[in-house]
């Protein structure tokens, strides 16, 4: 499965100037989001932003803290839905499906 | 000669320069870039460091989107750089998240430098600010559970490596202070950590001069090796904190504030800015004060010859006054209202440094 990360003008010198990554991940959509076994999703927005941290750790540590904590002011949607109003670093997220890292409405 | 001032703020760091022993006439520089996107520029700067031996600007900065980090500076704020990884993270087997440095320190040994932290954490580097390790006897201290955050967070702010004593200066020994949490000291190089905090008030608990558990605002050491405490409500001082601390509070116009400036050079002369009370912190009678001491608290004095004679109601926080420890010493304090403030020790007034900044966090510095 695929999805596109899309990253603010504020995180992207962390990503190396890219504005989307494309992320191919190995297991099939159906399988990944309700495995058999009754087990939590594969596929997760925890999932996506692990292959992100492994690409640019930089980048990681400004949306998550070290104990792997999504940061409070920053919002991650999938697609349309914010995370934390789903099952937050949990969340399924969809073959094709766009995640979007957002700051969130905070700071001042 | 030249003197560098650091000032960090809630929006960003700026650098002032003077060229003049009189300290009198500044070039201010800043926002300084310290990354590449603007997030970091605006972020608020909670603690300035200065290595003495190699001139490493420390900068604990953190934005309230992306989260602390720490930049540093080889060329006096010319360029900065930030490690490509976390400089300072907990440990895997820890539950908690590094929240803001609120105070960097240096070492006896070239590159240790120390970072108290929030939560209540010391972490030690011995690369000069890349990477930083957790000490864990404190963190593991059986007292943790008794720490809270008081209204500016829970976190170590004052960190003091080394102890002068009638034999010399002991590198095995180092003082920190927190909010709340009180003193504590080792002797061991921080391998073990005791209570140092016996006299000292805690007007928020039942016992009003427990062994911890104070919010002690800020501890300075002067040139004797005396200690000095700002606390949440009290001045002290203590020739050995180990065996406790005698209020020398009498005849400044309230007890409270956050911060201590010892002379570092002239033992027994301090400077104390005074705020009124914990529910409203302002200066008193709305007009900015600083007090001084010239015998070790016995008793003190306004020093505010050159400063806004108008209604002030900006204060001085934890880290927002420094002195560069020249031969003829400067003084600084930054306050809330954004303003920054130097004399020297042979001036007989403050004159002004900037004005208009965001509010000041920290200041530090040296002379270059």
């Amino acid at each position: 499965m695929g999805v596109t990360v899309l990253l603010p003008q504020v995180l992207q010198a962390d990503a190396g100037g890219a504005a989307r990554i494309d992320i191919l991940l190995g297991a099939p959509l159906d399988q990944a989001v309700q495995p058999p076994d009754g087990a939590a999703p594969a596929v997760t927005v925890r999932t996506v932003l692990d292959e992100l941290a492994r690409r640019h750790p930089g980048l990681d540590r400004r949306v998550r803290d070290e104990r792997g904590r999504l940061r409070r002011y920053v919002n991650v949607f999938v697609d349309s839905d914010e995370c934390r109003a789903l099952q937050g670093l949990d969340t399924a997220v969809p073959d094709g499906a766009e995640v979007r890292i957002l700051p969130s409405v905070a700071g001042g | 000669m030249t003197y560098l001032l650091v000032i960090g703020t809630r929006k960003g760091l700026f650098t002032a320069t003077a060229t003049g022993d009189d300290r009198r006439r500044w070039e201010l520089r800043g926002p300084h870039r310290l990354d590449k996107e603007d997030y970091a520029n605006m972020a608020g700067v909670y603690a300035v460091g200065i290595d003495p031996r190699s001139r490493r600007i420390l900068v604990g900065a953190e934005s309230s989107h992306f989260g602390p980090s720490v930049w540093y500076s080889d060329d006096l704020g010319g360029t900065w750089h930030e490690p490509p990884h976390a400089p300072i993270a907990f440990p895997d087997d820890v539950d908690a998240g590094f929240t803001r440095v609120w105070q960097f320190a240096f070492g006896d040994e070239p590159g240790t430098v120390y970072a108290g932290v929030e939560p209540h954490a010391l972490f030690r580097s011995t690369d000069g600010g890349q990477s930083f390790e957790l000490v864990r006897p404190l963190w593991d201290h059986p007292h943790r559970a008794e720490w809270f955050p008081g209204a500016g967070g829970g976190a170590i702010h004052t960190v003091l490596p080394g102890r002068v004593t009638a034999e010399g200066t002991d590198p095995a020994a180092m003082t920190v202070a927190m909010s709340t949490g009180g003193v504590y000291q080792t002797r061991d190089n921080g391998a073990t950590w005791n209570p140092a905090g016996r006299g000292i008030s805690a007007v928020f608990l039942p016992e009003q001069f427990p062994e911890y558990g104070q919010c002690v605002h800020k501890v300075a050491i002067g040139a004797d090796g005396v200690f000095y405490a700002q606390n949440h409500h009290g001045v002290y001082r203590s020739p050995d904190p180990a065996a406790g601390w005698t209020s020398i509070a009498q005849g400044l116009p309230s007890d409270f504030g956050f911060n201590f400036l010892a002379h570092p050079h002239r033992p027994g002369v301090g400077y104390v800015f005074p705020v009124i009370s914990q529910e409203c912190h302002l200066p008193p009678g709305d007009h900015l004060q600083v007090h001084r001491t010239d015998d070790a608290g016995e008793s003190w004095h306004p020093d505010d010859k050159g400063l806004p004679q108008e209604r002030y109601y900006g204060i001085v926080l934890r880290d927002g006054a420094c002195t560069d420890g020249a031969a003829d010493p400067g003084f600084y304090f930054g306050t809330r209202s954004g303003d920054v403030f130097a004399t020297t020790d042979s001036a007989e007034e403050w004159s002004l440094v900037a004005a208009h900044l965001p509010d000041v966090l920290c200041v530090r510095a040296v002379e270059v």
